[in-house]
């Protein structure tokens, strides 16, 4: 059996976001929630910021984009909680 | 024997129509509203629906509700979540000397973990000093929180003035609106207040049951730790019953505001009457403060003993915030208003409700001087 790798995070700034989520201080899973809903609003094409102080995220978000098709662009690290840029690669 | 209930501030009964709304939640739709099947998202909607009849209550929008177990925890909510949240802009948190406990304690919290916490002094009348706050306020100050209603004196808070100081140097607002929701019209747009509390049982709904009202797109830390409940932003699964009553209470809350002003009359009856006895002292403003509420310094009679014998004529009023008035002989609040110990000790405090009637003010209105003189009488302080 071979191990599954974790997926490798690209740490990225300045990315302009057609949409916002605000999950910061909201608790788990409410990062994944919001993510899957606020993507069904989204185009192809579109990208979402999503903002969350969630430290796990760095292994869901990347887990939930490898699942789904869609393309994790990068984090931020604001230092106080991470944006994530997800683009909607799949409808 | 014939009774009268003058203790609205303390708590008030649970209308039957709140009552009967919570029943089948209590018996049959038991389900938990995180489970998706049928008995789950019947008790999802009954709790949405209660969000929106709060929130109309305030004028907020049903997202900005977060349902909690008390006044006293949506206010630590409040403090300490919004303290904590705002933590790397200042350190540097509002609010008065006259508040209830669960603010007061909350604040001190945040003082032992190193915050420096501004407590404002109020007057005579239990005002909290505005031109004080202007001059504690900096640009590191992240809460102001001033109570909208005093529930001992029932005195009236300039709250939305307080906002606007407080939102000139960038500080959040929240108020305490247990002693004024459902006694007066509460408005949070118009009064611009950031956080507001309310308790579903000060105002005929069940006990175990409170709100925060924050406003849209504020960050706030949790103070229990969960899961999806309240948005991730109060965890445990939801006293869906008692959700349930508070918004069928708030719903009833709304329509009976149009009682204010017949419950105002009474009330005044009740000041004129009780004003009749020799050294009885309205405290608090006189025109600024709830219409429900009378307060008063009885001198020379213990406020505790004055309350025991009117009950024992089946006459219920209040000594003081009911939580801390079993423990402390004296009000911090008419304290900090500047009465002196042993007056402090003479409050007695009559608060009516929707259901009190002219016969109920006239009854008390004819117990009242006896049991004063009875008092008085066996009082070592009298010296009538």
């Amino acid at each position: 059996m071979t191990e599954q790798k974790q997926p490798e995070i690209k740490f990225v700034e300045g990315i302009v976001p057609d949409a916002v989520e605000d999950v910061v201080y909201r608790m788990c899973p409410m990062h994944l929630m919001r993510l899957e809903e606020r993507m069904k609003e989204l185009k192809k094409g579109q990208i979402l910021e999503l903002q969350t102080d969630y430290e796990g995220a760095l292994v869901d978000i990347p887990d939930w984009c490898r699942k789904t098709g869609n393309e994790l662009i990068g984090v931020e690290d604001t230092g106080e909680f991470f944006k994530f840029y997800i683009k909607k690669t799949v409808d | 024997m014939f009774r009268v209930y003058l203790d609205h501030m303390a708590t008030t009964p649970l209308d039957r129509e709140a009552l009967a709304a919570m029943l089948p939640f209590l018996e049959n739709s038991f389900g938990n509203p995180s489970r998706i099947y049928d008995l789950g998202s019947e008790a999802k909607e009954a709790i949405e629906h209660a969000r929106e009849s709060v929130a109309r209550l305030i004028n907020a929008s049903p997202g900005e509700i977060i349902f909690t177990s008390s006044g006293a925890e949506a206010n630590n909510l409040a403090i300490r979540g919004l303290a904590k949240a705002n933590e790397r802009r200042g350190m540097h948190v509002i609010t008065s000397e006259i508040e209830h406990h669960s603010t007061l304690n909350a604040f001190r919290s945040l003082q032992k973990e190193g915050y420096v916490v501004t407590f404002l002094p109020v007057n005579s009348y239990g005002e909290v000093s505005v031109e004080k706050l202007e001059s504690a306020i900096t640009d590191r100050t992240t809460l102001v929180s001033v109570m909208l209603a005093n529930y001992e004196v029932g005195t009236l808070q300039a709250v939305k003035e307080i906002a606007e100081i407080a939102h000139e140097k960038g500080a959040l607002v929240h108020t305490d609106a247990v002693a004024a929701a459902g006694n007066i019209p509460v408005d949070v747009r118009a009064l611009d207040v950031d956080a507001l509390s309310l308790s579903a049982h000060t105002m005929y709904g069940p006990k175990g049951v409170g709100a925060l009202y924050l406003r849209e797109g504020l960050r706030i830390v949790p103070l229990i730790y969960s899961g999806i409940q309240e948005e991730g932003r109060r965890g445990g699964t939801e006293n869906v019953a008692g959700i349930v009553g508070f918004g069928k209470a708030a719903e009833l809350a709304l329509k009976h505001l149009d009682k204010v002003e017949r419950v105002r009359w009474l009330r005044d009856k009740l000041i004129e009457g009780v004003l009749e006895v020799e050294k009885v002292e309205l405290t608090g403003h006189p025109e600024k403060r709830l219409p429900n509420h009378a307060s008063f310094i009885v001198e020379s009679v213990d406020g505790e003993a004055l309350m025991m014998a009117l009950s024992f004529e089946g006459i219920y009023i209040g000594n003081g915030t009911a939580c801390i008035s079993q423990v402390l002989r004296a009000s911090p609040i008419l304290l900090a208003m500047g009465y002196p110990a042993q007056r402090a000790q003479c409050s007695a405090i009559f608060t009516l409700g929707r259901e009190t009637s002219k016969r109920d003010i006239e009854y008390v209105l004819s117990k009242f001087p006896g049991v004063v003189e009875k008092l008085r009488q066996i009082s070592p302080l009298w010296k009538g």
